[in-house]
Order: C-alpha cells, then structure tokens, then sequence
C-alpha cells in the first residue's frame, strides 16, 4: 500500500493507532459480549469482518442478550448504520476515481472514525492518504479486539475503565478542525443539541441522523472568515 | 443469534456504507451540495460527542463522563498532542468513578 510511505504517513499512523487500541478494547467488549449473547467465536468474528460499523453490532447483540426479537435487534441496528450512508456521501470524493475494487473495498471502511479522521485533513492528496491509514488500521484493530474478546470470553467492564468516554473525546480532538468557520460552529452546535434533545423521544439512531440536517448551513452565503479556511 | 441476523445486518450495513460511498457520491456535486456535505462530519460528530457523553439509551443525564469530556475540551482548545487529550479525558472519568 503506497499510502503507508505518502507525505504525512507518519503522523496518520499514529493518529490511526490511538484510535486503533481503543478498538481493540471495545472490539474485545464486542466479542466478550457476542459470545455471552449466543454466538459462535465464528458469527462473532463474522459480525465484525462484515457489519464492521461498531455502535449497530454493539445494539444488535444487546437486544438479543436482553431477550429481544431478531427482527428488533435488526432494526435498531440498521437506523444506527444508517449514518455511514451520510458519512459515504462526504467521503465519496475520496474514493472517487479509483479503481472499482478499491471503491467496493472503501466504502466498507467508511466509518465514524475513518470520517473523522480523513475530515481533519484539508488537502485531497492527504485526504485520500488519511482515508487508507486509518481504514486498514481501523479495520485490523477491530477484528483483532473481537477475536480476542471472542476466545477469551472473560469479562472486563470498559467502563470501569473511563473507556465509554474514549470515544467523544476522541472526536473531540477530531471536530476541532471544523469549528474554525462559521458553518462549521453552527453544524456542530446544531447536531449537538438535537442528538441529545430529541433522545427521549425517538429510538436509539434516529436523533444522530437528524443530527446530520446541521450540513444545511452550507446552504447559507460564504461568509468571509469560511473564504479563508 | 443466527446467520440470517448476521448476514442479514451485514449486507444492509454495506448496502448503506455503498449508497452514500459509491452509488450517490459517484457524481461531481455543484459546490453548494458540496459545501453541505462537508459539514457533515462537524454535525454527526459533535452530535455523537453530546449524544455519547449525556445520554444513556433514551435517558438525558450528567455523570463523570461529563468531566473527562470537559478535560478533553480544554486539552483540545489548549493545542496539546491527540494521545494527552485521550488519556486525560479518559483517566478523569475513571478517577471519578474510582473516588466518588
């Protein structure tokens, strides 16, 4: 992969391997969880090299464990991966132009942290760079947590560990890089409060994809200081 | 749990991930569509902060992952490297739950 020796390579793959041990602890809770919730070592790992989009596995399990239907558990599931069709729709310039086979194998890794992470970056070279980095790394990390998880089959409470925090403060550090314009603040702002305000009143996944109409601020007039960004 | 869930999620999942990756985003958008689209991620990502931070499934409340959020804001706001905001961040929620 020529984008492991690309300018910026270096700083990526760290940044990418942060991230990654975070998903090796929560891909080890996922697989612990699977394997307490009915599954196979073999469906555990297959969720992950397959779904690979971690809150709908993660809600897909817990529904089962709890009891819950296959047709609730797969529900639940859908609405919470609907996001990554948002996020592919941001992404997709990214993959544009590339081969076919690269575009198929792309958009499986476009994902919350892989948007994230290539949303950081300003120009399309490193974009792309960015993108490749952190899928690859993302994705090993993950599969490599929940086989682990899987065959262990212990228990450790991540949160015993601040790790159900690990994530919002990662994308804290992530969404800093889009407040420096006006749209930006407003966008974020706007989905902040809705993710949250709407919570009581719709199901799990919905308020986060109505989270997603704070992109309409773009529709507002370039103001000056976005010129600038 | 059954295959059928499994494959079921998993070919949904994709389906979704190549709606938005490759079936839509395939076409050059005009720059205003362009200009929403990028603020996607500021939108879903600070929602899933507030989201991550102060809800548990349907309920709305305020717990010590609150203050390891809060650290990392400053972290952030203060420049210092990715690895110092995470663990700090992090390490708040878990001192607190350990003391309080």
């Amino acid at each position: 992969m020529h984008h492991f020796r690309a300018p910026h390579a270096r700083r990526l793959i760290s940044a990418s391997l942060m991230i990654g041990v975070a998903f090796i602890i929560f891909g080890l809770s996922f697989g612990v969880l699977a394997v307490s919730a009915g599954a196979s070592v073999l469906q555990a790992c297959a969720m992950s090299l397959l779904i690979f989009t971690g809150a709908s596995q993660m809600s897909a399990v817990s529904v089962i464990a709890t009891g819950g239907s296959a047709a609730s558990a797969f529900g639940g599931a859908v609405l919470l991966s609907g996001r990554n069709a948002v996020y592919g729709l941001a992404m997709a310039p990214v993959l544009r132009g590339g081969s076919l086979p690269s575009r198929l194998l792309g958009a499986q890794w476009v994902i919350d942290e892989t948007t994230a992470v290539v949303s950081a970056e300003t120009d399309a070279a490193t974009r792309r760079t960015a993108f490749w980095i952190s899928g690859a790394i993302l994705y090993a990390s993950w599969n490599i947590g929940t086989l682990m998880g899987a065959l262990l089959g212990s228990s450790i409470n991540p949160s015993d560990f601040g790790l159900d925090v690990a994530f919002p403060v990662m994308f804290t550090a992530m969404v800093a890089s889009h407040l420096r314009t006006k749209a930006g603040r407003y966008a974020a702002l706007f989905g902040a409060v809705t993710a949250v305000a709407l919570a009581p009143f719709m199901p799990v996944g919905l308020p986060i994809l109505v989270a997603a109409f704070g992109m309409l601020f773009g529709l507002a007039p370039q103001s000056s200081d976005e010129a600038s960004a | 749990m059954t295959w059928t869930l499994i494959l079921g999620l998993a070919v949904s999942a994709y389906f979704l991930k190549l709606l938005g990756a490759v079936i839509i985003g395939h076409w050059e958008m005009p720059p205003v569509l362009e200009r929403c689209l990028m603020l996607i991620p500021a939108a879903l990502l600070a929602g899933l902060i507030a989201k991550d931070t102060f809800t548990v499934g349907q309920q709305i409340g305020v717990d010590a992952r609150a203050a390891g959020l809060a650290v990392a804001v400053i972290a952030t706001w203060r420049k210092l490297p990715f690895v110092v905001i995470i663990v700090a961040g992090v390490g708040t929620t878990a001192l607190i739950r350990l003391f309080v």
